[in-house]
């Protein structure tokens, strides 16, 4: 896998796609190429505008956007001049798109065989030769040795199987190009681990030219060649993956790296605070002023130019390099921080303590046999692929769900199932924060009434009156006071799960039960929300249970972990212990299954 | 420590698409769609021949002033009734009220049944429910019939009849919609800090029902109208001599050779006021699905990273 050999397949120039009526530019004067046989990787946040770059790459707007300049041009023809019909004769057999989603991409009217064959003889392809080349790409992506998946509707696959179909299709007629939009996010660690191998030999052996959109950065690193981060609508850097990961330029693609997580190393994770500024809203100048730690005065004037860093081939858009200035620093070298996942000292009472607790679900067992202590002003981890009960136990312990048997003590007392049989001062020492922050914030309520909440129905018939608690509360959750007064869908994901963690400190729980917390989040607001959860749990004390899919997360935050697999828990630990030296069969491919830079950066270290 | 300082970096509120007099919102933008401007003005076009109607005549509307059933002349528009009445259109407010009376009833006792039966689940849910399905297994009429001859004809009792009514069909379209919003989170998020139901299905469930409740809203008072004038037609509405469209439909039918206004008018504008009621609810429930999907859209591309590209 070499790039750069022959001419570029897909030359991307002067790209600007426009909402159309606003006018408002969704990416501007983007200019990329992608060679036969590379994987460019294009990076960036939600709402950098990478979704649309993708589409614009096969020669689709979405409804609604339009391809106001510049040219995509496909091995010399240009895309956007193109009839449609002709358009339509390219898409699906010299170009392909993998959408994010395999669920609702597969038509669930469809078998398996008879969607692939469809997109075969739609291109010309006789029966015959069709239901030959099925076989053929099946077997390619793994699922050949299931000779009845032909006949499988799409609803009866897991996601991974899913997305490999999707693959399966995309790759199916051979296309010169295909873009891959996030096809791994939602999926975990282990069946990702699957399809990203998936893609990467597919991409390989066909010598297509692949674009991998996607927000995480380790995955883009371990995948592709080269990569292009993309913000506010522009490529901000673009280079070597091995230089641009491995000696960003450019601050945010710094940003980015820092608050990465990953198992071998532990330390604080630094996020970046703020959201990307959305179309019809940019600032005059860089993009990224308004969120940079390393902003000048400069930056807010004019758009710095993509110039060259000095690194052959690697491009940044920013005033510093520009001026020569900038420091690229090796953010991939082990953050040398104190340990954070020394175990607190042992106390006497702990604050929760499970023994053997089991749930189901009607006459289905979820879970058994599960044994857990969490002492006070400590964190417990719970890790486990989606499936593992790892939320049924935290539903169980906050009595949301009330089928289960077992002992579960809150300060020594014994938990009864349901909510509504507990007494007051439980309810408000066990707190709970959800998954999704778009879901779990009242959409009809201020920031304020929201936060207001719990603090009313806990002040025993004391009148609440003041905001300041309210304020307080924000303000430990590290927002700006100005939010009280706003809506949540006027907020980001990041500031919703702020206001959510927000509304529990309010009441001072003992307990924080954070489920999945940052699963719905960018890497770079996960990083925020992670670090002052931990903050949060040293400077008061707090017992914590954080529930996570992924184990690279755990090192920044947990002094305990247990790792669930099939609603029991296969091992238990310390977590330098577990992570070090894991013992269970299970905790060895999670790990292994975590994408990692290294890897990736001594890979397309080999190829040049 | 060594953590950034949290940076005030708000981003600019976006346009506001949930505010807190949403409903409000919804009317006025379905006010300005065709199909609602045209449902509106038909409806207003009859309440204001209801409401103006008893003031521009200058003869009282009970007394006998002309031939029976004689054609419309210049001094008589509309000619007259049966009885010799000018045909006047009067008794279209009386009408309206007691709609709107009606309609208030069935929504609000609808309403609650539906949200506690969504909340509560359990033997609650199948009581409300299965009451509700035996009083649905009769036609709505023929149950506002049996709840008027039981109570008497009245005309508060009639409002009552007829609200009560509509309780079962509220109450189910309620119920669906309820057990949709009380599955998420945010309700959880409340329930697991000890809240009372009753706070629960008023302060979260319900003000996420917008959508729903004004659509049924719409609807059930064009049922109303429709219910109560067929309740007069058959003689168990408004008792005589109280004008009504209904009643007036029926006792003018001998006449209909002879004056046919004072049939076909009070059904006209009986027609359009439903017509016009029914296609401003319509309206209403396009531009609030459109607001729903809009919303659902930003919620999913939220965790998708398809974000902020919905065009303004």
């Amino acid at each position: 896998m070499t790039s750069g050999t022959g001419p570029p397949r897909l030359v991307v120039e002067g790209l600007t796609v426009r909402a159309m009526g606003s006018g408002a530019a969704i990416i501007e004067d983007v200019s990329v190429e992608v060679a036969a046989g590379e994987v460019l990787g294009v990076v960036g946040e939600s709402g950098s505008g990478k979704t649309t770059l993708g589409l614009a790459m096969v020669g689709h707007a979405r409804r609604g956007l339009e391809i106001a300049s510049g040219s995509v041009r496909l091995d010399g023809t240009g895309l956007s001049s193109l009839p449609a019909d002709e358009l339509r004769r390219l898409r699906g057999a010299a170009m392909t798109y993998i959408p994010q989603d395999p669920s609702s991409a597969l038509n669930p009217a469809l078998r398996v065989g008879g969607m692939l064959k469809e997109v075969l003889t739609a291109h010309g392809r006789t029966d015959a030769e069709a239901a030959a080349r099925v076989q053929e790409v099946l077997a390619e992506v793994g699922l050949g040795s299931r000779p009845e998946i032909l006949s499988v509707y799409p609803h009866q696959l897991s996601g991974g199987q899913q997305q490999r179909v999707a693959i399966a299709m995309a790759f199916a007629c051979r296309p010169r190009l295909i873009v891959l939009d996030e096809p791994t996010t939602g999926l975990d660690v282990t069946t990702q681990r699957m399809v990203l191998e998936t893609v990467a030999r597919m991409c390989a052996s066909y010598g297509v030219a692949a674009v991998y959109v996607s927000h995480d950065v380790v995955v883009v690193g371990e995948l592709s060649n080269r990569v292009a981060v993309v913000y506010s609508g522009r490529v901000v850097e673009t280079g070597a993956t091995a230089d641009v990961f491995g000696a960003p330029a450019h601050p945010y693609t710094q940003g980015l790296l820092r608050a990465v997580p990953s198992p071998e190393r532990s330390g604080r994770l630094v996020g970046m605070e703020g959201v990307p500024p959305r179309p019809g809203q940019r600032p005059p100048g860089c993009g990224f002023a308004p969120r940079c730690p390393l902003v000048i005065e400069r930056c807010t004037v004019a758009m710095p130019e993509l110039v060259p860093t000095g690194r052959a081939g690697q491009l940044a858009r920013c005033v510093l390099v520009e001026t020569g200035q900038a420091h690229t620093e090796g953010t991939l070298a082990p953050a040398v921080d104190k340990d954070l996942t020394k175990a607190a000292a042992p106390a006497t009472t702990p604050v929760l303590q499970v023994t053997g607790l089991g749930a189901s679900y009607g006459s289905n067992q979820v879970l058994s046999g599960i044994d857990l202590t969490v002492p006070p002003n400590s964190c417990v981890a719970i890790v486990g692929e989606s499936g593992s009960g790892k939320t049924t136990l935290a539903r169980c312990i906050a009595g949301l769900h009330m089928n289960w048997t077992g002992d579960v003590r809150y300060a020594g007392q014994p938990l009864p199932p349901g909510i509504r049989r507990r007494p007051k001062e439980v309810l408000r020492g066990i707190q709970y924060v959800f998954q999704n922050p778009y879901a779990s914030l009242n959409p009809r309520r201020t920031v304020g009434g929201l936060v207001a909440q719990p603090i009313q129905t806990f002040a025993e018939g004391r009148r609440v009156r003041d905001d300041s608690e309210i304020l307080d509360a924000l303000r430990a959750a590290a927002l700006s006071v100005e939010v009280v007064n706003r809506y949540p869908d006027q907020l980001s994901g990041g500031e919703r799960q702020r206001v959510a963690i927000a509304r529990t400190l309010a009441v001072s729980p003992r307990l924080l039960i954070c489920d999945e917390v940052t699963s719905a989040l960018d890497v770079s607001v996960q990083a925020a929300v992670v670090e002052l959860l931990r903050r949060l749990q040293h400077q008061r004390g707090l017992a914590m249970i954080f529930i996570t899919h992924n184990i690279a997360l755990i090192r920044s935050i947990a002094q305990q972990v247990l790792v669930m697999h099939n609603g029991q828990i296969v091992e238990s630990g310390a977590v330098a212990d577990v992570l070090d030296h894991p013992r269970a069969e299970y905790t060895r491919q999670l790990l292994d299954d975590v994408p990692k830079f290294s890897a990736a950066m001594t890979s397309s270290g080999d190829a040049q | 420590m060594t953590a950034p300082a949290p940076a005030p970096a708000v981003p600019a509120p976006a346009a506001p698409r949930i505010r807190r007099r949403e409903w409000l919102h919804i009317l006025t933008r379905a006010a300005r769609t065709p199909r609602g401007m045209v449902g509106l003005g038909l409806a207003l076009v009859v309440v204001l021949i209801a409401v103006i109607g008893p003031f521009v005549v200058s003869y009282p509307p009970l007394a006998f002033v002309t031939v029976p059933g004689s054609p419309p002349s210049a001094k008589f528009p509309l000619g007259s009734d049966i009885l010799g009445r000018a045909v006047v259109l009067d008794g279209g407010w009386q009408l309206l009220l007691m709609a709107t009376g009606a309609m208030i009833i069935g929504v609000v006792l609808g309403t609650a049944a539906g949200i506690a039966a969504a909340q509560l689940r359990g033997w609650r849910d199948g009581l409300i429910m299965r009451t509700v399905d035996v009083i649905l297994a009769f036609p709505q009429l023929v149950f506002a019939l049996l709840l008027v001859s039981i109570l008497g004809p009245a005309r508060w009792l009639l409002v009552l009849a007829v609200g009560i009514s509509h309780v079962p069909q509220v109450a189910r379209v309620m119920r669906a919609a309820a057990l949709d919003v009380s599955e998420r989170d945010f309700v959880k998020a409340v329930e697991i800090t000890g809240v009372r139901q009753s706070k629960v299905m008023s302060g979260e469930i319900l003000p996420n029902l917008i959508t729903p409740l004004m659509v049924e809203t719409g609807l059930r008072l064009t049922y109303s109208i429709v219910i109560i004038t067929g309740l007069s037609f058959i003689g168990f509405g408004l008792q005589p001599p109280a004008p009504n469209w209904g009643y007036m439909i029926n006792e003018n039918r001998i006449i209909l050779t002879s004056n046919p206004w004072a049939v076909v008018a009070p059904a006209i504008l009986i027609a359009i006021l439903t017509v016009g009621l029914n296609l401003f609810t319509d309206a209403i429930a396009r531009v609030a699905l459109g607001i729903e999907r809009a919303e659902k859209i930003i919620a999913e591309a939220a965790g998708t990273g398809i974000v902020s590209e919905i065009p303004a």
